[in-house]
């Protein structure tokens, strides 16, 4: 088929044009999109971050920058890509484009709110960066008090205030996709017939709504306390700083829930596709969303084992924190089992679910480390909770994101990517963040603590291996970059359901039309019935 | 009746079939925020919580500076106007424009004698020196830092009610205006009905703010 | 009109509980109660909320989802108060300084 053929017929891309129909659309696709431009130019900032961090910590004598400056560094890179990268991400875009086609909807629920989310993000994002250029902040990405509120001579207002608004995109999001998932299903499909994408979005949707408010309190009293020196985390003052931990982290842990469960629900969708089989438990998974979402809030307080948090709440969050493990390994039997005599292909969507289940194995088990209250006290502050985190939010949740976004990109963009290319950067993606992480482990268990430049040169060869991933990481980072570009012009031109996946969105033309369906499909199967896609064939770019 | 059914479609969005269906969006969308909301106040419960089980002679002392009664009469104001809230709901379900109206004014009118009590007792405190800053004294006690805690929680409390109480009154504005342009009718009433939600949630907070910060150990003084 | 419409007398019944509750919560607090003062305080408010929920926010009248919402909404308030509190309250016990 010709590039005219495509552009013949009216999708949501070309059913309006000029710069008004995108800033002002209610469309979720569109909005979609925006959000893709948004968190992509975050996680290129987020990685200019760490490019320089990496940079620094190949000397054991830093020399790169001062230690304010480095302080500044991992303080943004933290921030910019956990507020205004990962936790958008998956949601904002592929949630955002693909929970209504997969419910059989014409939209979200609220389509204005979804709106006013993406500018939330961005004004949020743009205070973020205004006190980026201004001058930085230094507390890290915890803020911790007292010395971000009584001691750091930093924007911190600035960005608190940003998350602070950015925190609202999050609620407004979360609160769409509920009740979109609630009321706008269409006939026939049930809560056990929706795809399990649509079941870890909800989950997440869920943490979003009933963690994030606490947030936004915490950092309003950031505030308060900055400004009008209120006393409420100053000890001069009789306040408590550990008090600032707990309202910090009983959002602050759930939010990787929020990064981690909607790549669960995409590495679902990419498992079953690419073996063609229903995914094994389907109600197990299902509902290890919803455990995970209300687990992970009674967790929080193993942030604070080394603080002054009682012994007797140390193992009581310990305990749990064991507990919350076990959804998780559920997931990943279930994907497991469900490649069991499966028909398995490598397209590059399952190349990334491959990387994402091993490596947030391996994220997740030292998670369990961490959560030993004994380990913990050696290992907290030091590089092993660096790799530990960035295993699961880099192995684990970029990956997902991704594979998700090689899935269907040709649903987005009626295109397909270049498969060789883009599976080479799969496998370069693996490569370099093993060589960047690993090593990060061993440093970590030997001593070498987080957010220091300057440290003992017996750590200096685990550093540039860590650097030398790092690079071959930010290669792997760049491809997709420059062939998903290439393809919107290039790329094969590809058909309603090119992976012969089952799911309501291959039964709409790529791209879709402004409405979703010509008509309201009513659904009689369940969400991986490979029966109704008997005769359909892979279509490979 | 072709009155009411226009009315109706006029209202329904794109992406709904059916006004029912918006209506239980809109409710559930609502009831949704107002959990948020209660998270987001509820670290400053916490906050309050904590503090006052740690310092409970200072806080006593500070909560006794309080006027009780001004803070039980506002207390009353603000449940009145829940009162006149349902009864404009309960109008708006009827299609009784006049009625939906003078319900609405006089929540308005009652939210802002609310508003107007409490700016009184702000300035009060300012008079006594017991807002925190430079200038905060309580007297009666050696612990200045932690009664200042309990100001701060005070003013940061009742100062964020109060600014939910603005925004209420901003949109009770509003659904005046549209009740009187004939915006609304018995078959679609729904923002009156999720307006009355957050206003009756509002008074909720308030129901919690007034024992915990003007009632602690009042039969000690 | 499928909703449930509440008579006038209902909600004025109602109105009229929540005022005399509230001067019951302001007198009460000059009475000694010991520790008992804030759980009197404290239900007195319980009380208020729910009169105001389930009968000015229809609760009583909604669909089971919305009171799930509701519960789940309070439940959450009570994790955080509960789980933090268990920390501080239990600080301290064993003896070793800053635990």
């Amino acid at each position: 088929m010709t590039t005219a053929a495509v552009q013949e017929r009216e999708n949501y891309l070309n059913a309006s044009y000029g710069i008004k129909s995108w800033l002002l659309t209610k469309d979720h696709k569109r909005i979609a999109l925006l959000y893709l431009f948004t968190i992509t130019l975050f996680f290129a900032l987020g990685g200019v971050m760490a490019s320089l961090i990496r940079i620094e910590l190949l000397t054991p004598q830093g020399g790169l920058v001062s230690s304010e400056t480095y302080n500044k560094l991992f303080t943004m890179h933290g921030v910019i890509m956990i507020f205004f990268f990962l936790i958008p991400s998956i949601p904002a875009v592929l949630g955002n484009f693909l929970l209504p086609l997969m419910i059989g909807a014409r939209d979200l629920a609220f389509p204005r709110i979804n709106l006013l989310s993406w500018y939330l993000l961005v004004v949020g994002g743009a205070l973020a960066l205004f006190a980026m250029f201004a001058g930085g902040v230094d507390t890290g990405w915890t803020f911790y008090t007292p010395y971000s509120t009584s001691y750091s001579n930093t924007w911190v207002i600035a960005t608190a205030l940003g998350i602070f608004v950015a925190g609202f995109s999050s609620i407004l999001t979360g609160l769409n996709f509920v009740v979109t998932v609630h009321r706008m299903r269409a006939p026939g499909m049930t809560w056990f017939r929706m795809p399990l994408f649509v079941w870890a979005h909800y989950a997440t949707a869920l943490i979003q709504i009933l963690g994030t408010p606490v947030l936004a309190v915490t950092l309003l009293l950031i505030f308060c306390e900055r400004v009008f020196h209120i006393g409420i985390f100053d000890p001069a003052l009789g306040g408590d700083p550990v008090l600032f931990q707990h309202l910090f982290w009983f959002y602050s842990h759930p939010a990787v829930y929020i990064m981690i469960l909607p790549a669960m629900g995409v590495i679902s969708e990419l498992v079953s596709t690419f073996s063609r089989k229903p995914i094994f438990g389907y109600g197990f998974v299902a509902f290890s969303s919803m455990a995970i979402a209300v687990l992970g809030f009674l967790v929080w307080g193993h942030h604070l084992f080394v603080s002054t948090q009682s012994v007797y709440a140390g193992m009581v969050f310990s305990f749990l924190s064991y507990f919350v493990a076990i959804p998780s390994a559920v997931k990943v039997f279930n994907w497991t089992a469900t490649l069991y005599k499966g028909s398995i292909s490598f397209e590059t969507p399952m190349l990334y679910a491959f990387g994402f289940i091993g490596l947030f194995t391996i994220g997740g088990l030292t998670g369990l480390f961490v959560a030993s209250l004994g380990i913990d006290v050696h290992v907290t502050d030091t590089y092993f909770v660096v790799a530990h985190f960035h295993y699961i939010m880099v192995g684990g949740a970029i990956m997902g994101y991704l594979g998700g976004l090689h899935f269907w990109w040709p649903k987005i963009t009626g295109r397909m990517y270049p498969e060789g290319w883009a599976r080479l950067s799969a496998l370069i993606i693996f490569l370099g963040f093993n060589l960047t992480f690993f090593p990060q482990f061993i440093l970590g268990y030997l001593g070498m603590p987080r957010r220091y430049h300057v440290y003992s040169p017996e750590f200096q060869v685990l550093h540039v291996l860590s650097t030398a991933g790092a690079s071959v990481l930010a290669v792997g980072y760049l491809l997709p970059l420059i062939y998903f570009t290439w393809s919107l012009r290039y790329g094969k031109v590809a058909g309603a359901n090119p992976w012969a996946a089952t799911g309501l969105e291959w039964k709409t033309p790529s791209p879709p039309p402004v409405h979703n369906f010509d008509e309201i499909p009513v659904v009689t199967h369940g969400a991986y019935d490979y029966s109704t896609v008997a005769g359909e064939v892979m279509q490979v770019g | 009746m072709a009155e009411h059914a226009h009315a109706e479609t006029l209202a329904l969005r794109e992406q709904f079939d059916t006004a029912e269906q918006q209506k239980d969006a809109s409710t559930l969308g609502m009831w949704i925020f107002l959990i948020t909301e209660v998270m987001f106040f509820g670290g400053m419960f916490l906050a309050y919580t904590i503090y006052r089980n740690i310092y409970p002679t200072v806080f006593g002392l500070a909560s006794s500076s309080l006027n009780a009664v001004i803070g039980a009469i506002n207390t009353a104001v603000l449940l009145c106007s829940s009162f006149t809230m349902v009864l404009a709901v309960r109008a708006a379900q009827l299609g009784q424009r006049k009625a939906i109206i003078i319900f609405l004014i006089l929540t308005l009118l009652l939210g802002l004698v609310f508003l107007g009590v409490k700016a009184y007792e702000w300035n009060e405190k300012f008079q006594e020196h017991h807002i925190p800053g430079p200038s905060f004294h309580l007297e009666g006690t050696e612990m200045q830092g932690q009664a200042q805690l309990f100001f701060s929680l005070y003013f940061a409390m009742t100062g964020l009610h109060a600014l939910h109480m603005v925004i209420g009154v901003c949109l009770l504005s509003w659904l005046i205006i549209a009740t009187a342009r004939g915006m609304f009718s018995a078959q679609y009433m729904t923002p009156v009905d999720v307006s009355g939600l957050y206003w009756h949630f509002v008074d909720i907070i308030w129901i919690f703010l007034f024992p915990l910060l003007y009632l602690i150990d009042r039969h000690m003084r | 009109m499928p909703e449930h419409v509440d008579s006038v007398k209902t909600y004025a019944a109602v109105w009229a509980i929540l005022l005399a509750l509230t001067g019951i919560t302001t007198a009460v607090a000059y009475v000694d109660l010991g520790a008992f003062s804030v759980v009197v305080a404290l239900l007195i408010a319980v009380v208020k909320m729910l009169l105001v929920a389930l009968f000015f926010m229809h609760v009583r009248h909604s669909t089971r989802l919305t009171k799930l919402v509701v519960t789940g909404g309070l439940l959450w308030l009570m994790i955080l108060l509960a789980f933090t509190l268990a920390d501080v309250w239990t600080r301290g016990l064993i003896g070793t300084p800053g635990r």
